[in-house]
């Protein structure tokens, strides 16, 4: 899985965060997204899928690999 | 549920989208209907009061996802065509175009439409409504050095609309009922803050309630208020709240009060499920029923609505009790709030410093913490949320 983030279209609601603590983490200065690990290990993806589908602001995308 | 073999998703707009996504990754293989009044695939509404409106954005932006993502849910995808009618017995929804649509379960995700004064009930020219991709285009094309706008309502799309606007060389006045501006949202302090921000970019905020739509051969000219004074305008934005979109519902039988009256798992009776602005739902600490009107909800209801419609009347069931999030850019602050810092009457900044532009801020009423607010603060804020979750008890352990 490859993950990409679009740190424009995010809206910093943190929500990924939440979801996966391993994968995303927020700027502190306006909560934007920062991705952690690109391409985060099988037992992370479930997570993962959890974090993209609840991004308010779809900042979050996911590729097969 | 064994007999579940058609879904109609009602509204293909963010809460439609997520409800579809959810209802296809929780394993549902039947056929899956997205029914949307507008012509463009599911986009985002609140870049067109920023980066659309100023222009910084071109429509294609705003799409949710991309025509791959789409063609991966194996949606009956009708566009363009509003539902019409919700016949349960036949099972049936009817389009405007005369179609019907078959279904065993519907997710109600029709959203709001703006509501507007009196005297522009009609399409009057210079007289904008901001909820549409068609809006928000409409209301750009109007808008550059010199014109006269006037916003009307001091919620945070007309916040966000003046800001925008002033940003773009408009004289903006912006007519608020409130002593402070968005204060009924984000609480009097943060408010306060950004009031003084729009007064320094520029805006004049004039405090009264407007009674109807002025017009001068056959356009919007400005506003008569409440007093019988009148503000005169070249053109006029109407942010002044908007109303469920569920008349379609009318003699369904579905219980209808200010939107669709759910009960804690966003059921609305016998197959009939809601998500989104147009859900009402009750406030798990207060009991009552209540709609919210955010972004991050339409998303996280219509996850929990696609989930617990699966789960059917005997399966696992999640009651939805979100921690209301909200977010908005004013001259380039992002302000932040969990639950509902609107309400509090207590206030305490725990990080940083409101002069400084950046602070978090924790919010409580009635010896709780109901809500956190904050500016580039996003760390201190994310552990606040943990307290506006837990209802913990005021004085928070953070001040």
């Amino acid at each position: 899985m490859l993950v990409r983030i679009d740190q424009e279209k995010c809206c910093g609601a943190g929500h990924c965060v939440l979801a996966a603590p391993d994968v995303f983490d927020q700027r502190d200065e306006d909560g934007i997204v920062v991705l952690l690990d690109a391409e985060p290990p099988a037992e992370l993806h479930q997570a993962v899928q959890d974090a993209a589908a609840v991004c308010p602001a779809a900042a979050i995308s996911l590729e097969r690999v | 549920m064994t007999a579940l073999r058609d879904v109609a998703v009602v509204g293909a707009g963010a809460a439609g989208l997520h409800a579809a996504e959810a209802l296809r990754r929780a394993g549902y293989d039947g056929r899956l209907a997205l029914i949307g009044a507008e012509d463009e695939p599911p986009y985002d509404r609140p870049p067109l009061s920023k980066h659309l409106l100023g222009g910084e954005w071109q429509p294609d932006r705003l799409a949710l996802r991309g025509p791959q993502a789409l063609e991966e849910l194996r949606l009956d995808l009708r566009l363009g065509v509003p539902a019409e009618r919700l016949d349960r017995r036949e099972r049936t929804v009817r389009l405007a175009d005369g179609h019907r649509v078959r279904c065993d379960a519907v997710i109600v995700a029709t959203g709001v439409r703006p509501r507007r004064l009196p005297g522009a009930d009609g399409p009057v020219p210079g007289a904008h409504v901001l909820r549409t991709l068609g809006d928000a285009l409409a209301l750009r094309e109007e808008l550059r050095a010199g014109t006269r706008l006037l916003v009307v309502g001091g919620g945070l799309l007309g916040a966000e609309a003046a800001a925008t606007a002033v940003g773009l060389g408009a004289e903006v006045t912006w007519l608020a009922s409130a002593a402070v501006p968005q204060a009924a949202v984000l609480g009097t302090e943060t408010a306060a803050l950004l009031a003084g921000l729009h007064r320094e970019h520029g805006v004049r905020i004039h405090r009264g309630t407007a009674a109807a739509l002025l017009r001068r051969h056959g356009r919007a000219a400005g506003v008569r208020l409440t007093d019988g004074s009148e503000l005169a305008a070249d053109t006029v934005l109407m942010a002044i709240g908007s109303e469920p979109a569920t008349e379609w519902l009318a003699d369904s039988g579905v219980p209808l009060d200010d939107g669709v009256v759910c009960d804690a798992y966003c059921a609305a009776g016998p197959g009939v499920w809601a998500a989104g602005d147009a859900a009402s739902w009750p406030d798990p600490s207060t009991g009552r029923h209540h709609r919210l009107e955010q972004r991050t909800n339409a998303t996280e209801q219509a996850v929990h609505a696609a989930r617990n419609l699966l789960a059917g009347p005997d399966g696992v069931r999640q009651a939805y009790q979100p921690v209301p999030y909200l977010w908005t850019d004013q001259y380039g602050l992002r302000v932040q709030a969990f639950g509902r810092p609107g309400d509090a009457d207590r206030f305490e900044v725990v990080d940083g410093s409101l002069a400084d532009h950046r602070f978090a801020a924790v919010c409580g009423r009635a010896g709780l913490v109901t809500g956190a607010v904050g500016i580039a603060s996003a760390r201190a804020l994310r552990h606040l949320r943990a307290q506006v979750a837990a209802h913990s008890a005021w004085p928070s352990e953070a001040s």
